[in-house]
Formats: structure tokens, C-alpha cells, sequence
């Protein structure tokens, strides 16, 4: 029987459904600050739809004393804000899970004995004054049903209502205490018991570990036009962008975006842009321009489900082959995919390094599934945090008796100076141009060109390229094989299997170019595995695509996601088994 | 101080009697004159014949995308807003390719001097019309001649309430010359569109053609009266004016980003010592 405890470890599901507007966010948002301030491992996702209300939203929180990386489907308290999310999730339930809800808010009365009826407006209205408080209700009952105290979440609440005054922060207060009280005492099935576990966890999600990985590795400006499930990284660097200095322009367009990011870049200050797929299909003939240029850029692209609008609150990993042959002609470029916060900071830090080191696009993957998830972290490190001026400023530039910014180097990489800066013209085109930065046309000089940009460049970045990352066994008779996104449940999924199988996660970050095998073979361990078994959230397996096309590597099995939602960890591993077996 | 011979650039590979060459000449003449070094600027133009300006004198360049000039030089100005950035676009390039654009960066009022090379026709892909070619203008892609009406870029620019609208004309150099040099020491978005012949692909707009109508707008004009400019904007046929139709005085995009307030983000450098630590500081609100 399953009981919120696996294997004598703690571990809970909480999912919040309603329709959009009814404040399913705020309760989701409050209950993990609570359990990541207490100490606990959380994971986060969201489900919701295009649209601002109505409609079925869902935001589900996993906790547990371990690590944990991926939503599970079994829920033990369901927060059902509308009808529907009974209807839809209450077979998810697990044997000792709760349904809470308000029969006033639902107008029925569920007589089953795993359902507690809160009256949440009612509690509002007479502690709080206010039916506004009716979330605030929610969340303390649920606190009530896990055997919380309330010292976390009032701490928060007075953090956040601040600026509303003392009056409004009491109101609240009262409210909460009624609805834990409430549940404490109505929720005589109610087995749950949580304390405080440990020290304070970093709760943080993908877009805003972008957002801080790119200001903190000096990217001063960033240019976008919203685009689910992008947004977030935009709205992120918005909110530090006095405290960082750095100029965030709402652009008419993304080819605007783009172009406006190459500009500020040729002047001299790191900046970035980020879409989704449809925006990042308009940015195309702009990273073709940065390549052609020899302009830094770190562009974000956050996939969902396509073509054209496709599912724009659902999540799929369908554009990698087109981050890869995006744009027009023939050029380097670096696309990372990271699967967790710590990998999507680490991973701007390096794409900002190598964009500026080579002066090249460098693309980061992501998608919804990881743009509104959050995890806990004991804390993201800095020690291989890194920022090198790679750009000539000043005297550097000035003491040069002459200056050619497309000059032929070893290894292709052009002394890069600043306009205006000395008495130097810093001078490029996006025609094929002569070291200088003037239009050409021969073939010498465009051979020259192309030998430069490209094969010189080519060798060098690959060599910068992290191998997979190699989770369980050492010697794995099963290898599940992913990128980006997929990192959580995969992991999620060894930690299970290993019990009573050889088997390990490889898991790729940065996944072009392909990590070269001279400091881990990851190709022999295919090899020397019995069955290997490549995980995708898309239709046609494009990473395995990219895999055979690089090394010639086929994996035995293929498992393709392509409904809009993301990998959940017990049907994984119930497909995984139907391989294994 | 600068000369001509500083301004030295590549041999154009323009058609003999091209108004591009009066447009280069003067060009040069005004920035001498303003005594701007060519190091002190940047152009950043597009594609078309006006693109390979910047290649024609000598200055840091940007020459980047068809109809991509403006959000180029709009994220130059943001990095850097000490360098004077100057765009060079066609008729195609910035009112057709690139027109939302256009909106745009007269609604931020980025302080770029756009100087539009109007030749009334695609010159670089051999004749085809441009949003500005006359409407009945026969072509070969064109053969019923333009259905659609001419764009009027002035009246266009002056709805948008564009701060400095000028229109010049490549025959009249003299006039030019002030024109530019009154545009770069405008603050806010300038444009001046410049009536330019194409003498390979334009039989109708021709030397004559323009030598006929241009007129210099008379000292009693008063360019910032938006209504009267507006008027003014919409004569276009048997007498066209030239000079400054309309100016005014808004601040700049630049002047109203409180990040670089005080210095340029260029000039915002932070040692990787300091990010650390505030990258610390900044994840505690996480906890």
C-alpha cells in the first residue's frame, strides 16, 4: 500500500486544481515556500491552459526528505478549487489521500470518507472580514491536514503583505489560523505529520536560473517580445534590471529582438534575447547575420508543443534539430539543454563564456515543463563561475598600429574592439567580406573567409563540450538515454530501477556539438550496454536522430512523448519496464 | 580636426551619375564640417544600394539586414548612447522591409540620424517597385504599372509625431549638406528622406524630373507648428518641398532609461569579485 512513504522515506504529493484566476499560483507558490523553508526536497510543476480565466489549471507540489527531481502521479492531497479537478484527478488519489474543498464554492456535498469539506469563503468572511482570504484559508487548512505550524507560513504572508499594511497582514493571519484549526480538527483520517526538517532549501525555477546565470555573467541587455513559456526569463531580469544595470527592451518584434541584441552586442555590452519557437523562427535570418558578423549572442529558446501555435502552455522537445539548422548557410554554434536549475545557471554562465570567447550564437534549450516547474537546492555554487573580457577596449585597441576586425588567426577568432573607443574603425558586413570588414566577392577570399569562421573555430569549441552526465551503475546493462528536460524523471526512474537492475541515466546538457569521447568514452558504455533506450518528449526521437547522424550510434529503443505533458515518474517507469522486462 | 582625405573610403561600384554620389559627397563635406572624427560615429545600414555607404567613407560600420538598420543601430545607441550612430537605408529597406521599425523607433525616439536614400525603385534587384514609386509606374514585374499608392513617408512620420523630419534632395547639395548637419545636431530620432534618380531603373523620377518641382520650404516656415507640417508633408505632384518640415522637441528614449542615467552601460563594467558576491546576496531571496 502506498502511503506517502517509500521505502520508510518520506515523501507527498499536494496538487491545487481550479480554473485560471482563482488564485491556484498563489496557494502553490505559498505551500512549496513553506516546505523548501522548512527544510523539505520540493519539486513543482504546473498544467494550464491559454487562457486567462476559466478552464482547468493544475499546480502540483512533490516534498519529501530526499532529493527529488520529477512530479509523481499519485496525489495524497488534492486542493480542489472547481469541480473539474475532482472529476479529472481524483483517481490519482493515493489510499490514504484527501480531497479538500469548499462546498459552498463547488455548490455540492461529497459524502465519500476521503473528501473534508473547509468551508474556505465562509472561514474568510468570518476571521479575515473578507471572502478574498479564501486561498489563505486553503493553504492553512492544508498546513492543518500535514500537521504543520504555521510560524513558516505566517512569515511569508507578512513578507508579502508588507506594503498592504498591519491591518490586512492580521486579517490574514486570523484566516489561516481558522483554516488550520479547522482541518485539525475536522481531518480525523488526516495521517500525515510534518516538522520543520532542516535548514532553509533555494526554491528556484529554470527561467529564473537563466535570468540570474545571464546578469550575473554581466549580460547587460535583453531584448525579447513575450512569448509563453519564454516570458519568464524577460519578466526575471526585468525585476533586477536597476539592481544589475542592465536594460531590458520590450522590442516590436523578435526580429527586431535579435537585431537589436547583435547591435548592442557590436558596441560592446554581452546581451541575449529568448522566444519560443514561433518567435525564435522569426529570429532565424538575425543568427545568420550574428554568425556572418562574428557578433556574440545567447539566444533562449523555450519549446512547446508546434507547429505554428500548437500547445502554448504544454511542453515538448521538438525544436533541437531546429536550434541546430536554423538560419541560412554554414556556421559554429553551441546549444546546451539543461535539465535542472543548477545545470540551466551553470549553463548561461558558459554560453555567455563561449559566445564571447568565439564570437558565436549560442542557443540554450528549454521548455515549459521546466520553465514553470521549481526545485529545491542546497545552494547553487560558483566556483566554476567565470567571466573573462574577451573584447579590446581602450588602450589595448589604441596602441595598435593597425586593425582589421575580421583578421585571419589561428584559430579564427578576430581581435574584437569597441567602436568609438580608439581612433581604430571597427568595421563588418553581413556580405562576405575582406579581414578588414569590406564587401568582397572572390573565391580566395571567400575560402579564406569560410575556413576562418568555421573549420578554424569548429575544433576548438567542441573540445569545450561537457561529457554526459553518467547516473547509477558504472557498467550499466541498461542505459536510458535523454536531454534537458527529461533529467529529473530519468534520474527518478534509476533510483527505482537500480534496486533490481543494472542501469544508469546519461544525461547530455550540451548537446551540440556532441561532446568529443576522449575524456569519457559515453559512446563505449552504449556499446558495452545490453539494451539502451533513448527518452524524448518529442514525435520523432531527434536527439537519437542527431546521435546517429554525429557518431553513427542507433539505440536499441525509442520512447517518444508527444501529447503536450511532460514525463511522469510512475508511468515512466512502467513504460521503461515494458523494455526492461 | 578632420579633413576629406580622413573620410577617404572604397571606390563605389555605383552607376555612373547615381545620386548616391552626391548624397556621399556632401556627406563627407557636412561631418568635416561638424568636425567629426571617423571614429567618433557609427553607420549602420541595410541592404540595397544605400547599404555599401558606410564602405564609401571611412567610419565604424555596421552594415547588417535588409530592412534591419534601425533596431541595429537602436541596440548600438542603448549599449553605448556617447557614439553618435547614424542609419543608412533605402526606400525598400526601411519603409517597405523594415516599416515596423520605423513605428517603432520613432515611438522610443532613440537618437539615430536615419538618412533614407529615396530613389523611388529597387535599384539592387534591377527595377521593381518600391512602397514609394508612383502609382500607374510601369515595370517589369510591375507591367500594369503600381496599383498600389505611394507611400508618403513625411506625413507618415509626422502622425507618429517623429522628432525631426526633413526631406532633401541629392540634385541640391548645398542644401543637403545643412540638412544633415542640422539633423545630426538635432536631439531625438531624425530622419531626412533624400529624393535620389536612379538613372538605370527610374525613367520617371529623374533629374529633370525633380529639378522641375523640388523647392526650398521660405524662411517664414515654421517647422515646429505639426499641423501646418502635416499640410506641408501632404504636397507632393507638381511642387515638392524640401528642408525641414517638422521638429520637435521630446526627449530622448536615452534620456529616459534610468540604467544609464549616469554612465553608458558600456562603461558598467563589474568585477567578477563584486558579481559573485551580489549573485550570493540576490540568491537568498530564494531560501
Amino acid at each position: 500500500m502506498y502511503n506517502g512513504f517509500s521505502g520508510g522515506l518520506l515523501d507527498y504529493s499536494i496538487k491545487i486544481g481550479g480554473e485560471a484566476g482563482q488564485g491556484i499560483q498563489t496557494i502553490g507558490d505559498t505551500l512549496s515556500k513553506v516546505f523548501s523553508r522548512s527544510g523539505y526536497h520540493v519539486f513543482t510543476h504546473q498544467d494550464y491552459m491559454s487562457r486567462v480565466r476559466g478552464g482547468h489549471n493544475f499546480y502540483q507540489i512533490r516534498l519529501s526528505d530526499r532529493p527529488i527531481l520529477a512530479s509523481r502521479d499519485v496525489i495524497d492531497i488534492l486542493v480542489a478549487l472547481d469541480r473539474e479537478s475532482i472529476t479529472l484527478h481524483e483517481k490519482e488519489l493515493s489510499d490514504t489521500g484527501i480531497i479538500v474543498y469548499d462546498s459552498f464554492t463547488l455548490k455540492e456535498v461529497y459524502e465519500k470518507p476521503q473528501f473534508l469539506n473547509v468551508p474556505f469563503a465562509e472561514l474568510a468572511m468570518k476571521n479575515g472580514g473578507d471572502r478574498i482570504m479564501a486561498n489563505t484559508v486553503a493553504t492553512g487548512a492544508v498546513l492543518g491536514m500535514l500537521g504543520l505550524n504555521l510560524e513558516t507560513f505566517l512569515g511569508i504572508l507578512k513578507d508579502t503583505l508588507q506594503q498592504k499594511g498591519e491591518d490586512v497582514f492580521q486579517a490574514n493571519e486570523k484566516a489561516a489560523i481558522a483554516g488550520r484549526e479547522f482541518a485539525l480538527q475536522r481531518c480525523t483520517q488526516c495521517s500525515f505529520s510534518l516538522a520543520p526538517f532542516s535548514a532553509p532549501k533555494m526554491l528556484i525555477g529554470v527561467n529564473e536560473a537563466i535570468g540570474l546565470g545571464a546578469i550575473g555573467s554581466g549580460c547587460k541587455f535583453y531584448t525579447a517580445y513575450p512569448m509563453t513559456p519564454s516570458t519568464g526569463i524577460m519578466l526575471y531580469i526585468a525585476s533586477k534590471a536597476k539592481e544589475y544595470g542592465v536594460i531590458v527592451e520590450q522590442a516590436e518584434d523578435e526580429i527586431a529582438a535579435i537585431n537589436m541584441a547583435i547591435g548592442a552586442s557590436f558596441a560592446g555590452v554581452r546581451s541575449m534575447t529568448g522566444s519560443s519557437g514561433g518567435g525564435f523562427a522569426l529570429m532565424v535570418e538575425g543568427l545568420s547575420l550574428a554568425a556572418m558578423t562574428e557578433t556574440p549572442i545567447v539566444i533562449a529558446l523555450a519549446q512547446r508543443p508546434a507547429p505554428a501555435t500548437g500547445l502554448p502552455t504544454r511542453t515538448e522537445q521538438a525544436d533541437l534539430l531546429f536550434a541546430l539548422h536554423a538560419a541560412h548557410g554554414e556556421f559554429p554554434r553551441v546549444i546546451f539543454a539543461p535539465g535542472t536549475p543548477e545545470q540551466a545557471f551553470g549553463l548561461t554562465n558558459k554560453a555567455f563564456d563561449l559566445s564571447q570567447k568565439y564570437q558565436i550564437p549560442v542557443i540554450i534549450l528549454t521548455d515549459q515543463y521546466l520553465a514553470d516547474a521549481q526545485w529545491t537546492v542546497e545552494r547553487i555554487d560558483l566556483k566554476r563561475f567565470v567571466y573573462h573580457d574577451y573584447r579590446l577596449r581602450r588602450d589595448e585597441l589604441e596602441i595598435l598600429s593597425e586593425y582589421r576586425r575580421h583578421a585571419i588567426t589561428e584559430n579564427g577568432v578576430s581581435p574584437f574592439g569597441i567602436p568609438g573607443d580608439s581612433h581604430h574603425v571597427i568595421v563588418t558586413d553581413s556580405d562576405e567580406h575582406d579581414e578588414e570588414g569590406h564587401i568582397i566577392e572572390d573565391s580566395a577570399s571567400r575560402i579564406r573567409m569560410v575556413d576562418k569562421r568555421l573549420f578554424r573555430k569548429l575544433p576548438l569549441i567542441a573540445q569545450e563540450i561537457t561529457p554526459p552526465v553518467l547516473y547509477g551503475s558504472n557498467k550499466p546493462d541498461i542505459v536510458i538515454v535523454g536531454w534537458g528536460s527529461t533529467y529529473g524523471v530519468m534520474r527518478g526512474a534509476v533510483d527505482t530501477l537500480s534496486k533490481s537492475n543494472s542501469i544508469a541515466m546519461m544525461h547530455f546538457s550540451e548537446v551540440y556539438p556532441l561532446p568529443p569521447v576522449d575524456k569519457f568514452d559515453y559512446l563505449q558504455v552504449l556499446r558495452d550496454a545490453k539494451k539502451t533506450i533513448c527518452v524524448e518528449n518529442n514525435a520523432t526521437g531527434q536527439f537519437a536522430r542527431l546521435m546517429r547522424a554525429e557518431t553513427g550510434y542507433g539505440f536499441d529503443v525509442e520512447i517518444h512523448k508527444y501529447d503536450g505533458r511532460p514525463f511522469t515518474l510512475e508511468t515512466f517507469i512502467g513504460e521503461l519496464d515494458a523494455y526492461i522486462g | 580636426m578632420p579633413t576629406l582625405d580622413d573620410y577617404k573610403g572604397q571606390v563605389p561600384a555605383w552607376c555612373p551619375g547615381c545620386g548616391n554620389f552626391g548624397i556621399l559627397k556632401v556627406f563627407k563635406e557636412a561631418f568635416v564640417e561638424l568636425h567629426i572624427e571617423p571614429h567618433q560615429f557609427v553607420i549602420v545600414s541595410g541592404i540595397g544600394q544605400s547599404g555599401k555607404f558606410p564602405h564609401y567613407l571611412k567610419c565604424n560600420t555596421f552594415n547588417g539586414l535588409h530592412g534591419r538598420t534601425l533596431p541595429v543601430a537602436t541596440g548600438i545607441r542603448l549599449a553605448n548612447h556617447e557614439i553618435l550612430v547614424v542609419a543608412e537605408a533605402g526606400d525598400g529597406d526601411c519603409y517597405g522591409e523594415g516599416g515596423n521599425h520605423l513605428i517603432h523607433a520613432i515611438r522610443r525616439n532613440v537618437n539615430i540620424k536615419l538618412f533614407v536614400h529615396d530613389n523611388q525603385i529597387y535599384g539592387l534587384t534591377k527595377g521593381q517597385a518600391s512602397p514609394t514609386s508612383m502609382e500607374g509606374m510601369v515595370t517589369k514585374n510591375q507591367p500594369f504599372g503600381v496599383l498600389s499608392e505611394q507611400l508618403n513617408p513625411m506625413a507618415m512620420v509626422i502622425a507618429l509625431d517623429c522628432s525631426f523630419v526633413a526631406r532633401g534632395y541629392a540634385g541640391d547639395q548645398e542644401h543637403l549638406r545643412e540638412l544633415i548637419k542640422e539633423a545630426v545636431n538635432h536631439s531625438g530620432f531624425s530622419l531626412v528622406d533624400i529624393l535620389q534618380p536612379c538613372v538605370t531603373f527610374n525613367k520617371v523620377n529623374t533629374y529633370a524630373w525633380y529639378g522641375q518641382k523640388v523647392y526650398h520650404l521660405d524662411t517664414e516656415y515654421n517647422p515646429e507648428d505639426r499641423i501646418r507640417a502635416f499640410q506641408k508633408a501632404l504636397e507632393w505632384g507638381e511642387r515638392i518641398p524640401i528642408g525641414v518640415i517638422y521638429r520637435n522637441h521630446r526627449p530622448t528614449f536615452e534620456e529616459r532609461v534610468p540604467v544609464i542615467k549616469n554612465k553608458p552601460l558600456i562603461q558598467q563594467t563589474v568585477s567578477i569579485k563584486v558579481m559573485k558576491k551580489k549573485l550570493l546576496e540576490t540568491m537568498q531571496e530564494y531560501y
